[in-house]
């Protein structure tokens, strides 16, 4: 029984050709993806549909890393789009491939294709007859494009998908085997690093190279305009180098910043692009008895990876080589282009992991250092990797927002009007999507471009300063407005869940006070406001699972909160416990997810419990800071994140719905634990934080708000 | 330069290095040994942790004239996939990282705690770990990958 044939996935229709995306090699099957590995498991679940699909086991499975030179072009690994994107395109691909296989078999075996079997690759039928994909192979030509005409396994005939299975690159992880380009080695590899400055938007003026020439190991000298660097035969000489030249260094003076402690009203005040993103209109207007208007607002957070952002770069020719842990190899390729002047088809890109980035970190920026610097290098490869402080102030942070709601009220208390107003940067500027390039070093090269200032992806993409700001309640009227700035003193671009964790945290916020004001319980209003039943099931699940609500405790507080991450992906609810008097922790989250098929089960656990961790921390203690002329918070001392004794138990059940299509899971946690952080606060302490982090200083400023 | 002796996953090492470059810098560089990481060259973030005379330290900014005559163990001298140690075990078991960036320095924090302390408790564990970040939010599955290798490695 098959399930009927679904739409081309978006995926498979952009790369069409069987080929690209499966091949038999001597009992192995490779399987190219376009998507990439970022630590979120997604090549061990796009390897288990493959093997579900094509009927081997999965230690069979070789899973190729994404190259512009061989494999299908998924755009950009982000927006938990890779199970949708990827995923369906692998199953649909793999079930025409073993159609394909099947039809050859039933051709050598002389049986019927319908009463053919595989197991692992072999082909086998009644009367003991047997063949394999393997034996087949040279006969059957993958050179095709996918057709409409095969359909996958239903559920219940999939035994991979749908399973915990141990994730595929852990082992070398653990055995500290070279996977990360940190750890690559190639014959004559050279080192570089990058001269940028402390001062917010300075230019290099003048550079006396002088010192520099006469140190060991220094092989160039790098200078195009105000971008310049060294080149080194180890790592030590280059930074011995790059200290060195940085005396020499004269800056021009920098771009002024805004008022770390005024952040609304910085965002508030400048220039923008401004968008109705969606309105509802009530079909009978209740009255208002009063309005609630509430502002909250999120810092610019860093995306702090662990390791500093790296690349290497050789050149042969007019021709280049690119290794790079960047979410996007065409993309990347694509502003190389525009820098170099290139035709895309000279240029190579090839993925290798690296730490994890959480969306657009310094990854695609360093690339085009290598790039640069391995001019210098008589062909041989430059691996160039950031400094912490330059990953801490150089690479884009995610958006500060502020966030206003005003919520109409009628007697009761009921919503009968929500105005919803988002100022903020935008959420993108990733390359490869513009005329001009999005990396650093073009806007310090001569003839430079200026630089990229972000913007938002489409609201039929998920929004970005406004995504999940259209609720998914019913309310009967609403209106919500996006305005984003046109300035950016601050870098920005996309960090995990782009706007949804401070929408999340404003919608679910203001709702959980609208609850108390009724007195009613926070869980039974939002079901009573909410229509769809897979909202209502995570809900219920939570609350199952936490046993809502606990008993009050002095010093113990619990907070609930809801999303569907983009209003079409993963559905997700929180509840926090924490405790605390003015300095809170946080001790336990528990949490529901509804992905539709969890293919990796464990998979999607563990992407939700590092959500919440890292919300978490979010919440409690980040902040990027500044003064007005340069980011400060440049170092771990300076822009601490929580620490194992300060990570909560996180508990996480999943809803499995094995027939409906998978999403992904990587973002969905970061706006429920928000604001379900928030909700228990003021459970435990009776005060509403409004501007996160939610700090001890925060919390003693509410207090005396309140009093 | 001079000469600096040393013991390096159990076996004798002379590297002529400079007395102030770092340990990390040599393990990396010239020893073409990458299971500890870099991750902020100040001591910060435990990415590059290699464990000296069974002590967990940073070795991003550890001199190597400090190293001269000490024990030193990398991630690799912990085991190998055909010998792995129980801690390698456990977090294949508990499947206890996203991205593993950080898992080595982890991995050598663990093991000196567990030399030290073969039956820690939870929050032993979580403090013995707390020089090292980890950024995707794996902190409980490792926690419970330490304890499983701890209950492993001695007989009930």
């Amino acid at each position: 029984m098959m399930s009927p044939a679904p739409k081309p996935p978006v995926s498979l229709a952009a790369n069409p050709r069987l080929s690209s995306w499966v091949k038999f090699t001597e009992g192995r099957v490779a399987i190219s993806p376009g998507k990439v590995e970022i630590g979120q498991g997604i090549v061990t679940a796009l390897a288990q549909i493959a093997a579900d699909e094509l009927d081997v086991d999965i230690t069979r499975i070789e899973m190729i890393r994404a190259s512009t030179a061989t494999s299908p072009n998924e755009g950009v690994t982000s927006g938990s789009l890779s199970i949708q994107q990827s995923g369906r395109a692998l199953r649909h691909a793999c079930a025409e491939v073993r159609q394909r296989f099947l039809a050859a078999a039933s051709e050598r075996l002389g049986v019927d294709a319908s009463l053919l079997d595989i197991d692992d690759g072999t082909i086998s039928g009644p009367g003991n007859v047997r063949t394999s994909y393997w034996e087949l192979a040279g006969d059957v030509s993958l050179d095709h494009d996918a057709t409409a005409g095969a359909a996958a396994k239903s559920a219940a005939q999939r035994t991979v998908a749908g399973h915990s299975v141990q994730r595929i690159d852990i082992p070398d992880k653990v055995f500290a085997r070279a996977r990360f380009i940190h750890d690559q080695a190639l014959p004559g590899l050279l080192h570089g690093r990058v001269l940028r400055p402390d001062i917010s938007g300075a230019k290099l003026i003048s550079l006396d190279e002088t010192a520099v020439n006469s140190l060991p190991g220094l092989v160039a000298i790098v200078r195009d305009g105000g971008f310049a660097g060294v080149v080194a035969d180890s790592e030590a000489a280059a930074e011995a180098a790059l200290k060195a030249l940085r005396k020499g260094a004269n800056w021009s003076a920098g771009e002024p910043l805004p008022d770390e402690d005024n952040l609304a009203g910085f965002l508030k005040s400048q220039p923008v692009d401004t968008t109705v993103i969606d309105t509802r209109t009530a079909a009978s207007t209740r009255k208002a008895a009063r309005t609630l208007r509430r502002q909250y607002v999120r810092p610019y957070i860093a995306h702090a990876s662990i390791a500093p952002s790296c690349a290497i770069a050789q050149w042969d020719g007019d021709h280049v080589h690119v290794w790079t842990h960047s979410q996007g190899v065409y993309l990347l390729r694509a502003d190389l282009a525009i820098v170099l002047k290139l035709p895309a088809e000279n240029i190579v890109v090839a993925h290798m992991e690296g730490a994890g980035c959480y969306g657009h970190n310094a990854a695609d920026d360093v690339a085009l250092d290598a790039v640069l610097l391995a001019k210098a290098a008589g062909g041989r490869p430059v691996r160039v990797q950031w400094s912490r402080h330059d990953e801490m102030c150089h690479a884009p942070f995610g958006a500060a927002m502020a966030v206003e709601i005003e919520a109409d009220l009628d007697g009761d208390n009921e919503i009968v009007g929500w105005r919803h107003a988002i100022w903020s940067n935008g959420h993108a500027a990733r390359p490869g999507r513009a005329t001009q390039p999005a990396l650093l070093a073009a806007s310090e090269i001569a003839n430079p471009y200026p630089r990229m200032i972000s913007t938002n992806p489409p609201a039929a993409n998920g929004g970005g300063g406004d995504r999940n700001s259209v609720p998914l309640y019913d309310l009967p009227d609403w209106t919500i407005t996006s305005h984003r700035l046109l300035t950016m003193p601050v870098r920005t671009s996309a960090l995990r869940t782009l706007g949804a964790q401070g929408n999340v945290f404003a919608i679910e916020s203001l709702l959980d006070e609208i609850a108390a004001l009724r007195g009613e319980d926070p869980i039974a209003l939002r079901l009573r406001y909410l229509r769809d039943e897979r909202a209502k099931d995570v809900i219920r699940a939570v609350a199952r699972r936490a046993a809502w609500k606990p008993q009050k405790r002095s010093g113990v507080g619990h907070g609930v909160a809801f999303a569907r991450y983009k209003n079409t992906g993963a559905y997700c609810a929180a509840i926090a416990e924490i405790e605390g008097t003015d300095d809170i922790r946080v001790k336990r989250l528990t949490l529901a997810v509804d992905v539709g098929e969890a293919i990796n089960p464990d998979g999607v656990i563990n992407q939700i419990e590092g959500g919440a961790i890292q919300a978490t921390s979010w919440v409690l203690k980040e902040r990027v800071r500044f003064d007005r002329t340069r980011i400060t918070s440049t170092s771990w001392t300076d822009y601490p994140i929580l620490t194992f004794s300060e990570v909560p138990a996180v508990d996480v059940e999943i809803i499995q719905r094995p027939e409906i299509e998978p999403v992904g899971a990587g973002e969905a946690a970061h706006g429920p634990v928000t604001a379900a952080i928030a909700n228990a606060v003021y459970d435990c302490l009776g005060v509403r934080v409004f501007d996160l982090p939610i700090t001890r200083d925060r919390i003693i400023a509410a207090m005396e708000l309140a009093s | 330069m001079p000469v600096i002796e040393f013991q390096l996953n159990g076996a004798a090492m002379a590297v002529d290095a400079d007395p102030d470059q770092t340990l990390l810098d040599v393990l990396r560089g010239r020893l073409g040994i990458t299971g500890a990481h870099f991750g902020c060259g100040a001591g910060e973030c435990g990415a590059c942790h290699v464990m000296v005379d069974g002590r967990a330290m940073a070795s991003c900014d550890m001199p190597m004239w400090s190293v001269a005559d000490k024990d030193v163990v990398t991630v690799e001298g912990l085991g190998t996939m055909d010998a792995p140690h129980p801690l390698q075990r456990a977090f294949i078991s508990e499947q206890a990282m996203q991205c593993g960036y950080c898992v080595s320095g982890i991995l050598i924090s663990a093991a000196a705690l567990l030399k030290r302390n073969p039956w820690p408790t939870e929050a032993e564990v979580r403090t013995a770990l707390d020089r090292n970040l980890c950024r995707c939010g794996s902190h409980n599955r490792m926690v419970r990958a330490v304890l499983r290798a701890a209950s492993e490695m001695v007989p009930p």
